[in-house]
């Protein structure tokens, strides 16, 4: 066996101090060792997109990243985006909105979606259209999600205006 | 794609902070070893047991490969600078928008914000959408490796697919952007049955130079995922040198590319498509490096 390395993932805040085989992806240890299992595992090569994470703030597709790339770094998870029992305008978009079916794709597009508003307040309808296009949902015809993330990006702005 | 019991070979990671000390690992391994930057297709070959390595060595955490700084009136980029980087670089978007171009075409935001244009050529695809604008940028890649330091032109890299020109003990540190003449522009164009996530059934980087009344003096045209490896087409670039590149060149140009392909049949396109689209796309591409042209 490769000997374990030890790291410290601090996930939404809280270190996680976790050992773990050099080979081991970012989101197996992000669900496994540290039991943040709101971050679902899709296709596992890179392409769907439901294990997108913020790591120090830019999107990543944590199946395409070692945990041990990520040794001290931030990250934030779909577990991370409520505040108490008040949902992120972003989730309570998805739910007014019908942004989700069966729910697996969800946290990936959730994460991408807080990421390029928080990067982009007044990202346009076009880029936010290229934005969505990097996963994959295979319930809702996307149509749901699109109008979700336009509807909470418009809230957001209006809530830092006032 | 889970590997559930299966046995793989373990393997030892390395993050060196200096290049001298990552071309050491590598030189020194017994095993087989490979260099690890974005890691969005080594992760996914060693996943799905295409690769084996015994040996990782990240090349990230080395700051010289994470930087981007002008230099003699060109542009140094690190190797292992993330997509996202390279297209937030004001002054490259403006002097170079067909790299920019290719590399916004790379995966998605998630896969630009860990990939590097290193790992795009060292991946040895036909189809890497950085490469052939690149190429067609004259760029020349800085290898460094336990004899030394070699100055290469990114061209003589790719050999096969999956295989490149460089020794098990060399890694590419940084790309050279050669300073620009005045009217000169380039672009890069992909076709794909998706827009966003799919890999470029053709590809075309075009980079030209204008003299003052508007006729072409220089021009490298590079073809995409037409051949096994990106191709460099000098059929291509004689098609437009001295002309205006008007509706003549163009048509030139287009029979030049399709001519020069040596496609595969693949569930992307088979070769007769190839080879047309490879025409279509250097006209529109060649059309899009002259406006530029003309507005530098």
């Amino acid at each position: 066996m490769t000997d374990k390395t030890d790291i410290i993932l601090i996930i939404n805040g809280r270190a996680h101090a976790i050992s773990v085989e050099p080979r081991k992806t970012l989101v197996d240890a992000i669900r496994d060792d540290c039991g943040q299992t709101g971050t679902h595992i899709g296709c596992e090569h890179g392409i769907c997109g439901t294990c997108t994470i913020i790591l120090d703030g830019d999107a990543v597709r944590s199946c395409l990243m070692f945990a041990v790339q990520a040794d001290g770094r931030h990250i934030r998870t779909v577990e991370g985006l409520a505040d108490g029992e008040t949902l992120h305008p972003l989730q309570q978009a998805f739910i007014t909105h019908h942004g989700l079916q069966c729910g697996f794709c969800t946290p990936g597009f959730l994460m991408l979606a807080v990421n390029a508003l928080e990067h982009n307040p007044n990202i346009g309808d076009d880029e936010l259209l290229d934005v969505l296009a990097s996963n994959l949902c295979r319930c809702t015809g996307y149509q749901n999600i699109i109008k979700a993330v336009r509807a909470a990006r418009d809230e957001m702005r209006g809530a830092k205006a006032t | 794609m889970r590997s559930g019991g299966v046995t793989r070979v373990d393997v030892r990671y390395e993050a060196p902070e200096t290049l001298q000390a990552a071309v050491a690992l590598l030189a020194s391994a017994g095993e087989p070893a490979k260099i690890l930057a974005g890691g969005t297709d080594v992760i996914v070959q060693m996943e799905t047991d295409l690769i084996e390595p015994a040996l990782l060595v990240d090349i990230k955490k080395i700051p010289e490969l994470r930087q981007i700084v002008a230099e003699n009136g060109g542009f140094r980029i690190g190797a292992a600078v993330p997509g996202l980087t390279i297209m937030d670089h004001a002054a490259l978007a403006k002097t170079w928008p067909g790299v920019l171009d290719g590399v916004k075409l790379i995966g998605s935001i998630q896969v630009r914000g860990r990939a590097s244009i290193g790992g795009n050529l060292c991946n040895g695809s036909p189809a890497a959408d950085s490469v052939p604008p690149l190429i067609a940028a004259g760029a020349i890649a800085r290898i460094i490796g336990s004899k030394g330091t070699r100055e290469v032109p990114v061209e003589k890299i790719p050999t096969a697919p999956g295989k490149t020109s460089l020794a098990k003990d060399e890694i590419i540190a940084s790309f050279f952007l050669p300073p620009r003449a005045p009217h000169s522009g380039d672009a890069y164009q992909r076709f794909t049955p998706r827009t966003e996530m799919d890999i470029a059934v053709v590809g075309v980087g075009i980079n030209l130079t204008l003299d003052s009344s508007g006729t072409c003096t220089a021009a490298r045209v590079v073809l995409g995922a037409v051949a096994p490896t990106v191709l460099l087409s000098k059929e291509c670039a004689d098609a437009l040198i001295g002309t205006k590149v008007d509706a003549a060149a163009l048509d030139k140009l287009a029979a030049a590319a399709s001519a020069a392909c040596r496609p595969i049949d693949d569930k992307r396109g088979t070769k007769e498509y190839r080879i047309k689209i490879a025409g279509v796309l250097a006209k529109r591409t060649a059309q899009q490096a002259l406006e530029v042209a003309r507005k530098n």
